[in-house]
């Protein structure tokens, strides 16, 4: 075999080995960072959730001051050892003269000691993981973000790193070998008579640039650019057409839900009059803001608007015939190929308006939470239980689930729920 | 199946003509589409090449990542204060009542966000119950016409129109009808008590007022024979029904209403095997001639021969007077009517369609002999439809001639086009000075008027009926008036009589002062008036209606004279002539023209010929033989000194041999805007442009009205002596009977009476499949099934270990949707194939198109004719000509041919959602797929259009989207102009918003209302209950007026399908094409004849 081919081989490898691992060990770095410390799986959250809600909820708000502190972040001021500890006894803590339970007390000396609670260390957990999970826009239900995220990756992220890891070892050790094997046929080649051509190729000088301009590398590095391209474009670019994510357009009156639906708790059902009766949740007709802002807010320019539409004076308490509809924009756009039904979902599947919709309650400009497409409807078909008990309408389905033997709840997927023919026609 | 018998769907067939045996095996006769974005007049005719599809790829990909980049802002508008009772996205059904001047019924209005998209029968009507017809299930598009005029309009001179302003127009109204001496009403019949009254107001404002109510296919020979008043008719309680050329099924008199009746008589179940002999002696094979059981062709000059002598006959046995009949031979049918009447004494019911005073004073003669009066003929409810009065049209134009009119008042009406005095009409209103109408368009008539002060439509009105005496209908708003211009009639009438009152408080006082006094269930006004609203019907016997002052021209009612005086007047005027005598008839589709403008009712091929966008000349084949013509070719029929109009040729089995017929209704110039927008659009098939008829006028069919003519005192809808010369051009007619072929199945399973008394399965036809293991049930073999073991020890061991022999079947754990369609009660007449392209947005694709059998009908009703074989056996018709003149030298009697008088069959024909379905496996894509519910889903938006499905489905039931239908200006085809419902923006207005207006390039078919199932399971589902049987119906069951589909869940025992099918109709229960085992979902009962 040619010495020069044989050499070639080798520096080739070596050279796309140094390459792949370079792909492989920014991720897996990164990943490495991301790596969560807290459960985070839908059960665990949601039974965390309700923990927080019966024990921590009444003193703890997670992203503000109450009566005692804000608990957002409390995983990176504390270890999860002292977050344990604190937990079942504040008091005996602070007596013993831990540093920074001493501080924590001192800093809220007014609200006193906080409780003890007698939880477990998988309880505690799960509350922490649930607060690690709060956050906008993530929701307070587990469902949501599961379902937010239709792009989670078939293996846990501890595999992939599992994974990553080996396959780094084998490149380095891969690269160790080569260097090594080249390192040898030099030698054993120095002693040797070779011919003229041959004797250049083991003599020549490498340098970076040789290296960066040869027609080779360029070619990889160009095909691997260009595959890596396509790959982010087609996933990014292409799967994103027409999906509208986070769209969050102007509207006409700035209205805020966050005042209406979450200061002031207005239920979503006042105003969005069909969402338990009808295909559309209705977007509300100026006549039913008159209940309210007849009195209140009178004077806004906003406010005024609202009067314009319905022609109604403020100063007389009269109303005109001159009526001009607002013109909304719409956020929610689904393509006509799909059929919707809110008092299906609402009504009848009993799911809640953040599911979909996300923390309505803390958006001043509402936007889209969901991505609205088919895998992420057709996810939630396969995970949603069917709300069937006491309808008499799914006496049937349930006593068929029961027959086929099969121990999970009967979901909407069991009942024909990925059927073209729900959505479509 | 009957063995001895042939069905074949056209003469083509039975012809076996190569063009027919060259397409009969494809489902799309041509194999590529033509290139739409290829220029029309250039010479390139090479195809889009390789290079040109990666150019639009690669454009499509860039365009579509642009397209991305940037998020389409779309507008949502709410209400600005929403009505408490409308929520969006839910339908709102609203009870009201249609009324055209010829159609009537009682109907149910869906509404979704206040625009009417569907209409059913009212079933608390006892008239037409839930059955709707047609061209009352289309007639919803004419309320989003955008011909229709949005403001007044005033003639300012030369037939040019300028709007006016409401108060303008009724100032200068006002001040010229004050000065008028002479003023006439023109209008179609009004059943309306509280419009009446309005007119009555206004004679009171102007005493020299008379209203003219004219028909465009008048009964008034009918009204008068009996007296002034029509009779109600009961085919229910007929066992045996004779009827000489009336149309009652279809367009005589009360047409919904009669075929529920006589559906009702003819339904055969386990208990009930009697059913009504029907006799049909008619011209045109006509739809109740094709469902009656004795059919005997006869020429218009022997009708009313005939309904002398079936006088005489039934005389003869109760030992009364006999007349002179014309009538040389007796045929033998006669004999046999006559003596099924007799048999059914008190039983039975003579109608006849002829407008003939003294015809019909023989058929209420026949009916009092045979004790039918008080039974199937009932005096006391008189029907108020037809009260045209032909003796006071005729009067109106001698006034109008002389110049003793000086204001003439079109309500509702449009003469000039419709009526026998049409043209002379048209010339003679330049002598009248003032001239309204309240059309609600342009049309023949209102061109010509002074004043053009639009009516509203139906679907936005106030008003009442009274179709029978006693029996009540409410018409409400189901949207509110689209052009703010506008006002009702009424409201216009009473405004130029100085009551400025809105004529929906005119009606609630009206009903107050005149029927709230007839009830006794309600206590209070507003309660009555509510429920009444609500239920749209009211029913009284004791009416306190202020009795009505005749308001119509006092003519001297031709008395009814004594019968041999008729008879005489009948020997004089009714003579066989020489020449093929014609015929003038309407169809179930146009009518009598009113709806001209309307895409859905032209695509609505006529139910007999099969024949859309075009009417023709029918003629037998015999004449056609014998004239040399073939079908499409382009004759001139000349009346002399009459009228002379072009039309095609259709070559007609079952026509009276030396007869011609012609629809009228056809031919309006002045309809709309679908002709206008058919102009410059480039067309195929169509030799002449598009929407221009034979005669090269800018029309659809050409106008037969002017051969109507007065015979006798009243309006005559045939003629003798008319001419023929080919004219040697050509004109195709798209008819869509052969498109869909089952290639020489069997399909249709039928009997006789005198057999199903036998044996209930007496027609079945029970395929058998051979197998190893002998002959077996096509449903007992499945390809998919392990092979069958040799011994029983070896099946178990199998089976033990999961190998399963037996048929595949799939589970339907809740529901298990299906259709059974009787054909014993189908009478062919369409409705259900529009309500199912109102429900479902089928596109209207266009003659050319329909022309390439591309038509898009979800559902379509094959109509078969059938002879026995042995009168076939010549390869062509010289063949059998030469035969008949052989025959007759040698003394024969000449044979048969089986195109003179055969039996019509029909058969609704949906995608039968097959349990094993052909498309399914074929579909690279997954696109059509299989549901829990047994339903065949199509999914269009996966649908890659291969046309694979539609290849491999034995019912030839899919349909392809040639091109976007849908908001296509741009193509030069026709579609923009014909499919109105997707491409104009009020026409849009009629689309179902649940149901996706498809693309080009997908497949569609038949979803069983899926859009229904799912909306009536959520329904079930939020009040947590079972679904009960009813909550949901197919569109196409719901207008049913026979009944004869029924839809339902075939899981539940007591559902109505179920009991069909079980326990009511087993054995006539059969599946189409049971021999390949498809399993459809889909089922027919066996039609029943009652004939020997």
């Amino acid at each position: 075999m040619n010495i020069k081919a044989i050499s070639r081989i080798i520096r080739s490898t070596v050279a796309g080995t140094v390459f792949f691992l370079s792909l492989v060990l920014v991720p897996v770095l990164t990943n490495a960072q991301e790596a969560a410390a807290y459960p985070t799986d839908e059960a665990t959250v949601k039974a965390g959730e309700k923990l927080f809600k019966l024990n921590c909820k009444s003193c703890h708000n997670i992203d503000s001051d109450m009566t005692g502190p804000a608990l957002q972040g409390v995983t990176e001021r504390h270890s999860i050892d002292w977050i344990k500890s604190w937990v079942r006894g504040p008091k005996t803590m602070v007596e013993s003269g831990d540093k920074e339970a001493v501080a924590l007390y001192n800093k809220w000396k007014s609200s006193g000691y906080m409780t003890a609670f007698n939880l477990k260390d998988d309880e505690i957990l799960s509350i922490m993981g649930y607060i690690e999970t709060w956050a906008p826009p993530v929701v307070e239900t587990a469902l949501g973000t599961d379902i937010g995220n239709p792009e989670t990756p078939a293996m846990s992220d501890d595999t992939i790193t599992l994974v990553l890891g080996i396959v780094l070892v084998v490149l380095v050790l891969i690269i160790i070998v080569l260097v090594l094997i080249s390192a040898l046929v030099m030698k054993s080649l120095k002693g040797k008579e070779l011919s003229e051509d041959e004797t250049d190729f083991v003599e020549q000088k490498h340098n970076l640039l040789t290296v960066i301009t040869h027609p080779a590398f360029i070619g990889i590095v160009v095909l691997l650019a260009v595959v890596v391209g396509l790959l982010f474009g087609v996933k990014k670019g292409l799967y994103g057409v027409g999906v509208q994510q986070s769209y969050a357009p102007t509207q006409p009156i700035p209205f805020s839900h966050k005042i209406h639906a979450g200061d002031h708790e207005i239920d979503c059902n006042y105003c969005h009059t069909g969402v338990r009766k009808a295909k559309h949740a209705n977007i509300p007709s100026p006549n039913i803001c008159m209940n309210c802002h007849n009195q209140i807010k009178k004077d806004s320019p906003w406010i005024a608007k609202i009067y314009e539409a319905i022609d109604y004076n403020p100063s007389t308490g009269e109303y005109g015939t001159n009526v001009k509809p607002i013109e909304w924009v719409r956020v929610h756009n689904l393509p006509d190929l799909v059929y919707f039904n809110h008092q299906q979902h609402v009504k009848v599947g009993q799911i809640e308006c953040e599911t979909c919709h996300g923390p309505i309650k803390e958006m001043d400009v509402v936007y889209q939470y969901s991505p609205l497409t088919m895998g992420w409807c057709i996810d939630c078909h396969r995970k949603t239980d069917v709300q069937a008990q006491g309808n008499d309408y799914y006496d049937a389905l349930l006593k068929a689930h029961e027959a086929s033997g099969k121990k999970e709840p009967m979901k909407v997927e069991d009942i024909g729920g990925l059927e073209c023919s729900k959505c479509h026609y | 199946m009957k063995e001895t018998k042939k069905y074949w769907k056209g003469l083509e067939e039975l012809n076996q003509e190569p063009e027919f045996l060259q397409n009969k095996d494809r489902e799309f006769p041509e194999y590529l589409p033509l290139n739409e974005s290829r220029p029309s007049d250039s010479s390139k005719t090479e195809d889009s090449s390789r290079r040109d599809f990666l150019k639009l790829m690669g454009f499509g990909v860039a365009a579509a990542s642009l397209a991305a980049c940037e998020t389409p802002v779309k507008k949502v508008v709410p209400y600005v204060n929403k009505p408490v009772t409308v929520d969006p996205g839910k339908a709102v059904y609203y009870a009201s009542t249609y009324f055209d001047g010829d159609n009537f019924a009682n109907v149910l209005v869906k509404t979704r966000e206040g625009r009417p998209i569907h209409l059913t029968g009212n079933e608390l009507s006892s008239i037409n119950g839930k059955g709707i017809n047609a061209q009352i299930s289309a007639s919803l598009l004419n309320l989003y016409d955008s011909s229709r005029l949005q403001k007044f309009q005033k003639n300012s001179g030369d037939q040019k129109f300028t709007d006016i302003t409401k108060a303008d127009a009724d100032k200068e109204i006002i001040s010229a009808l004050k000065s008028a001496k002479n003023i006439r009403i023109v209008s179609n019949t009004i059943i309306s008590p509280s419009t009446k009254q309005v007119i009555k107001d206004f004679k009171a404002a102007y005493p020299s007022t008379k209203l003219v109510q004219y028909d465009p296919i008048s009964l008034s020979g009918l009204r008068q024979a009996n007296g002034g008043i029509i009779p109600s008719y009961r085919f229910d309680k007929a066992k045996a029904i004779v009827s000489f050329s009336a149309d009652f099924l279809s367009s005589w008199l009360s047409p919904i209403e009669f075929a529920n009746q006589y559906a009702k008589n003819r339904k055969l179940k386990k208990g009930v095997s009697d059913m009504s002999v029907h006799y049909q002696f008619e011209t045109v094979l006509s739809l109740t001639g094709s469902n009656a059981d004795y059919r005997t062709p006869i020429k218009p000059s022997e009708e009313a021969g005939y309904v002398v002598a079936l006088y005489n006959l039934l005389a003869k046995k109760a030992g009364s007077a006999t007349y002179s009949s014309s009538l040389k031979n007796i045929s033998t049918s006669l004999t046999k009517a006559a003596d099924a009447l007799w048999s059914n004494r008190g039983a039975s019911l003579v109608v006849s369609g002829s407008n003939d005073v003294s015809v019909q004073q023989f058929v209420v003669a026949i009916n009092e002999l045979l004790g039918n009066t008080g039974s199937t003929v009932n005096l006391n409810t008189p029907c108020n439809l037809k009260q045209g009065n032909d003796t006071a049209l005729a009067n109106l134009l001698v006034e109008v001639t002389n110049g003793e009119v000086d204001a003439v008042v079109f309500y509702g009406a449009n003469p000039v086009y419709d009526s026998v005095i049409g043209s002379k009409l048209a010339a003679a209103l330049t002598n009248v000075k003032t001239k309204i109408s309240f059309n609600d368009r342009i049309d023949e008539t209102s061109s010509l008027v002074d004043y053009i002060c639009p009516d509203l439509n139906i679907y936005e009105s106030w008003g009442d009926t009274e179709a029978y005496a006693g029996k009540f209908g409410l018409i409400q708003p189901t949207i509110t008036p689209i052009f703010k211009g506008l006002r009702s009639a009424q409201e216009s009438l009473l405004t130029w009589s100085g009551n400025t009152q809105s004529y929906y408080d005119y009606l609630k006082g009206y009903w107050e002062r005149a029927l709230f006094t007839a009830q006794s269930s309600d206590i209070l006004f507003d309660m009555f008036w509510d429920k009444t609203l609500q239920q749209g019907v009211f029913e009284t016997t004791k009416v306190n209606v202020v009795v009505e002052e005749n308001l119509e021209e006092l003519v001297e009612e031709k008395k009814s004279t004594d019968l041999s005086s008729a008879a005489a007047l009948i020997a004089k005027t009714f003579k066989p002539s020489d020449g093929l005598e014609l015929v003038l008839y309407t169809n179930a589709s146009m009518g009598s023209g009113l709806q001209a403008n309307n895409v859905w009712l032209h695509e609505l091929p006529d139910p007999i010929s099969k024949v859309c966008w075009d009417n023709y000349l029918a003629v037998s084949q015999t004449d056609a033989t014998s004239l040399g013509y073939v079908q499409g070719d382009v004759v001139k029929i000349v009346a002399p000194g009459i009228a002379k109009i072009n039309l095609p040729v259709l070559i007609q089995p079952g026509q009276a041999q030396g007869t011609m017929a012609i629809a009228l209704g056809y031919g309006r110039e002045k309809a709309g805007n679908v002709t206008e927008r058919l102009v410059g659009k480039s067309t195929t098939y169509i030799r002449n442009p598009t929407g221009v008829n034979a005669e090269g006028k800018q029309a659809i069919g050409s106008n037969a009205y002017p051969f109507v003519n007065f015979l006798n005192g009243t309006v005559n809808y045939t003629a003798t002596g008319v001419n023929l010369t080919k004219t040697g051009t050509t004109h195709p007619l798209a008819q869509t009977q052969t498109h869909q072929t089952i290639m020489g199945r069997a399909v249709v399973q039928e009997a006789t009476l005198a057999e199903y008394k036998k044996s209930a399965d007496a027609g079945r036809y029970y395929p058998v499949v051979h197998t190893s293991k002998g002959a077996q049930k096509p449903n007992e073999v499945d390809i998919w099934a392990a092979p069958a073991s040799s011994t029983k020890a070896e099946y178990e061991e199998n089976k033990k270990n999961g190998v399963s022999e037996d048929v595949v079947t799939h589970d339907y754990p809740n529901h298990h949707w299906g259709l059974v369609i009787d054909l014993n009660s189908c009478i062919g007449c369409s409705a259900c194939t529009v309500s199912c392209h109102v429900e479902n947005n089928v596109p209207v694709v266009g003659k050319d198109e329909v022309l390439r059998k591309r038509d898009m009908h979800w559902l379509r009703i094959d109509r078969y004719y059938a002879s026995q074989p042995e009168m076939d056996a010549y390869a062509n018709e010289a063949d059998r000509l030469k035969a008949k003149s052989d025959a007759k030298k040698a003394g024969y009697s000449a044979l048969e041919n089986p195109a003179d008088n055969p039996e019509v069959v029909f058969q609704p024909m949906m995608c039968q959602h097959c349990n094993h379905a052909p498309c399914e496996t074929v579909c690279p894509v997954a696109a059509t797929t299989h549901s829990t519910e047994g339903l065949n889903q199509m999914t269009y938006n996966r649908c890659i259009g291969t046309r694979y499905c539609a290849n491999n489905c034995p019912y030839k039931v899919r349909r392809f989207n040639w091109f976007n239908y849908s908001d296509n200006a741009v193509s030069e085809r026709e579609f923009s102009a014909v499919n109105v419902p997707a491409n104009d923006d009020l026409g849009k207005m009629v689309l179902n918003p649940d149901v996706t207006v498809r693309a080009r390039g997908t497949m569609e078919k038949c979803s069983m209302c899926v859009q229904r199932i799912q909306a009536g399971k959520l329904e079930a589902k939020t009040e947590g209950r079972k679904l009960k049987d009813g909550d949901v119906v197919t569109a196409c069951a719901s207008v049913c007026p026979t009944d004869a589909i029924i839809f339902g869940d075939m899981n539940d025992p007591k559902s109505r399908i179920s009991i069909a099918m079980n326990e009511e109709n087993q054995e006539r229960n059969f599946q189409v094409l049971e021999e390949i085992n498809v399993k459809p979902n889909v089922s027919y009962l066996t039609k029943i004849r009652n004939k020997a």
